[in-house]
């Protein structure tokens, strides 16, 4: 990537120089990363009732326990990094105030979903926040108020991923079966709907339009009878012309692990798949990380049967040019706000903070 | 093709085995012919076993190995524990994984063994073991308990198998061993009928009377000169592909009511359940189901969230369907894996295969209800209360129907004992 330009934090990105450059140790596996736009504190998801919060500077690791009865995967904050959102597989979406010496929940919404709260995202404003679940809803959420502004009805199956659209007007949806919904996260914006013609298909409140069905993130194992699938990460580009969806494909046994991991592209106006981002040489692997980089190239994480990787793909390029073994499988990344720096929460209990950068000029 | 030492040459052989049944039933012992019907030494009480209420057996066997944690063995808040809470039962007191909120509000009907350690993590081998209540030896094989119930507690005169299988996937058929081929399971692939029991269209039911005359004339002279145990397993097959003939709706699961259909729902299992209910009612003395698939190495909650989603209801309706229409006491149920899942969860969200700690339940005919039996410790990697294994499971599930597990087949002089002789059943779980 030698065209690529220097960063705030002047380091020139060389994703083929991605080295770690943090490790720390916490008690349990590591489930799920953010990254506080602030540039204070990393959160971490682990196989615990709660979250780390991890000062970057000082290694302080404070938990955020208390409300949650089962394991948190769903973590967001503030755009000023004031307050964390948190939603747990026990269907609970809690607020904390991020800084506090020894924080305690805000506000807790017990039954924000029947089931897993599979994941959240704040929109680009910081006025809203949306989760899904296992409950088949979308649900959208006054930031401040935490009043329910939407519930949104129409998945058939468990949804798995949210994502706002850079300019936080459109609100994507992903469920187990690959099926991708944009909703309106703008509800009184929209206009009243008009009476519909007799034979009209019904609308569903608040549906903007289906894209088509991401087959490649959905199989039913016909040997072990179970479906696996789902976007286990998404996030629009950031002129969110695409809609990436990472997640496993081509299973061949569905509890074994056995398939491929895969970062989809959807075009937004076209609806359709654009390109599939895989690996050259196949691994057994999920990915649980997507990220674009300004300097146009995607960030991929797996981790899986085949280990821990790092992939990196340019726009449109099906094959990785460079990708990185870890140390230990990926399960969540969240990106510096810099773009220099990718930390990944490790079932080995470790996070790891990797710089995409040449390591003799970190030290510089 | 193996050939059962079997002809004794006495006169009970001589006839064919319609005849020999109908026979033995006049001296009021209901079991069949192998080794002159599989009297049991020494034990003539068994014979009185079967004149009361008729006993059934529906094992539910859940293929690949249900993770104990989030079934019946919850450890929330633990290294092990994983994402799922435990829930109050029907029993105060008994917690179960949130998984199962229909089969909770049932369990003062069923019973927990949560101390089971089969030191075996194969699958094959459980399979095997946790079936027929025998360690494997290779070269050596033992009749699936599903065997030995239809053995033991089939009426006289009965006209349907004693022994099915109702399965999706795992296992096709369930063996009988030295008892005889005609204990196999008859296999339900997909809960359909088993094959060939319809009369082909091109065939009259007159023609097909006339060849099936034909064909027990032939036989019994065969018979008489060159018996052996697969011949009697061809004309028991014969026999029974008659009986199931005649009476193949009871294998149709859309003859219930909508309702009903409509309670146990679109999933298979719960056809499954539902034709095992059916078949239930018509006495048929042994039923496994195989639900499939457990064995959760990658995504071991979403996969759980998703099969025991499925087993849940029908279950949970089908206990509770058993008890209302009065069948429970005169039905044990047991709901079995080959092993357990790791307490540990690996990189991948998995739980690998685990026989060193782990649940079954059981309940219905001679079981006590709402009891825990035995314990592990904090964070479920050791038994620490009443180990048992496979061998006291088989035990306990005969004795519960009446059978005396530690009596003796006689197969053709030999004896065979009906369970491990070096166990024995659990006996605090027997009502």
């Amino acid at each position: 990537m030698s065209d690529s330009t220097p960063t705030d934090a002047g380091v020139k990105i060389d994703p083929e120089k991605t080295h770690v450059i943090l490790e720390h140790a916490f008690p349990r596996p590591l489930t799920a990363c953010y990254w506080e736009p602030q540039n204070r504190y990393i959160l971490l998801g682990s196989e615990e009732y709660g979250i780390y919060r991890f000062h970057i500077e000082t290694k302080e690791m404070v938990p955020l326990v208390g409300p949650h009865d089962s394991w948190v995967r769903a973590i967001g904050t503030s755009p000023d990094g004031q307050v964390t959102y948190t939603g747990g597989y026990d269907g609970r979406l809690v607020w904390w105030q991020t800084d506090a010496d020894k924080p305690e929940p805000i506000r807790v919404v017990d039954d924000a979903h029947q089931g897993w709260l599979r994941a959240l995202v704040v929109s680009p404003d910081g006025t809203r926040i949306a989760t899904c679940g296992n409950d088949l809803l979308v649900r959208l959420w006054d930031s401040q108020s935490g009043e329910l502004l939407q519930s949104f009805a129409g998945h058939e199956w468990h949804v798995y991923n949210v994502a706002f659209s850079p300019a936080g007007d459109l609100l994507a949806s992903c469920d187990l079966r690959g099926f991708v919904k944009v909703w309106n996260p703008n509800p009184s914006d929209e206009a009243a709907p008009a009476a519909e013609e007799p034979g009209e298909e019904k609308k569903t409140p608040g549906l903007i339009r289906d894209l088509s069905q991401v087959e490649s993130l959905y199989i039913y194992d016909k040997s072990f009878r179970a479906d696996i699938g789902g976007a286990r990460c998404m996030e629009f580009s950031a002129d969110g012309t695409r809609l990436a969806l990472g997640g496993v494909t081509k299973v061949t046994n569905a509890f074994a692990g056995v398939g491929d991991l895969t970062v989809v592209l959807v075009d937004m106006e076209a609806g359709e798949v654009a390109v599939e981002l895989g690996p050259k040489e196949k691994i057994r692997g999920t990915a649980w990380g997507v990220a674009q980089h300004p300097d146009k190239f995607w960030i991929g994480l797996a981790g899986g049967g085949g280990g821990g990787w790092f992939y990196f793909w340019k726009d449109d390029s099906a094959e990785e040019f460079f990708k990185l073994k870890l140390k230990a499988e990926g399960r969540g990344m969240g990106m510096s706000p810099d773009r220099s720096q990718v930390a990944v929460a490790h079932p080995d209990k470790q996070l790891r903070i990797y710089g995409l950068y040449a390591e003799e000029k970190a030290s510089e | 093709m193996k050939r059962c030492q079997y002809a004794c040459g006495s006169t009970e052989h001589l006839a064919s085995r319609r005849n020999f049944l109908g026979g033995m039933a006049a001296g009021g012992l209901a079991v069949g012919g192998a080794g002159l019907g599989g009297l049991l030494s020494g034990n003539p009480a068994m014979a009185d076993q079967l004149k009361g209420k008729q006993k059934r057996i529906l094992n539910i066997f859940l293929h690949g190995g249900v993770s104990q944690l989030e079934s019946w063995d919850p450890k929330p808040g633990t290294d092990t524990g994983g994402p799922f809470r435990a829930i109050p039962t029907s029993v105060p007191g008994m917690h179960i994984c949130e998984l199962l909120p229909h089969t909770a509000k049932q369990m003062h009907h069923l019973s927990i063994v949560r101390s089971l350690d089969t030191k075996n993590n194969d699958h094959g081998v459980g399979q095997v073991e946790m079936t027929t209540g025998h360690k494997r030896i290779p070269g050596t094989e033992y009749p699936h308990v599903g065997a030995i119930a239809a053995k033991m507690l089939t009426p006289a005169e009965f006209s349907l198998p004693g022994h099915i299988l109702i399965r999706g996937a795992g296992p096709g058929s369930s063996g009988a061993a030295y008892l005889g081929p005609r204990y196999s399971s008859v296999t339900m692939n997909d809960g359909k009928p088993p094959q060939f029991t319809e009369r082909p269209g091109a065939l009259s039911a007159e023609a097909d009377e006339r060849r099936n005359a034909m064909r027990s004339r032939f036989n019994d002279r065969f018979a008489g000169r060159r018996r052996t145990a697969d011949t009697d397993a061809y004309t028991f097959s014969y026999d029974q592909a008659q009986d199931l003939l005649a009476q193949r709706e009871v294998f149709d699961v859309e003859k219930e009511s909508e309702a009903d259909l409509a309670r146990y729902g679109t999933s298979e299992f719960g056809k499954h359940c539902l034709l095992a209910r059916r078949l239930l009612e018509h006495d048929v003395p042994f039923i496994q189901i195989n639900h499939s698939n457990y064995d959760t190495h990658h995504e071991n909650f979403n996969f759980h969230i998703e099969q025991l989603g499925e087993f849940d209801q029908p279950f949970a309706t089908l206990v509770d369907d058993l008890h209302q229409r009065g069948l429970l006491q005169d039905t044990l149920i047991c709901v079995m894996s080959e092993f357990g899942r790791t307490p540990r969860i690996n990189t991948r969200y998995g739980r690998d295969h685990w026989g060193k700690s782990w649940s079954i339940v059981m309940g219905g005919c001679g079981i006590q209800q709402g009891a825990i039996i035995g314990g592990t410790n904090e964070n479920g990697t050791e038994v620490v209360d009443r180990v048992v294994d496979h061998g006291h499971v088989v035990h306990t599930m005969l004795r519960a129907v009446g059978v005396d597990s530690s009596g003796e087949f006689d197969i053709a002089g030999r004896k065979y004992p009906v369970a491990d002789p070096a166990k024995g059943p659990i006996g605090e779980l027997l009502a």
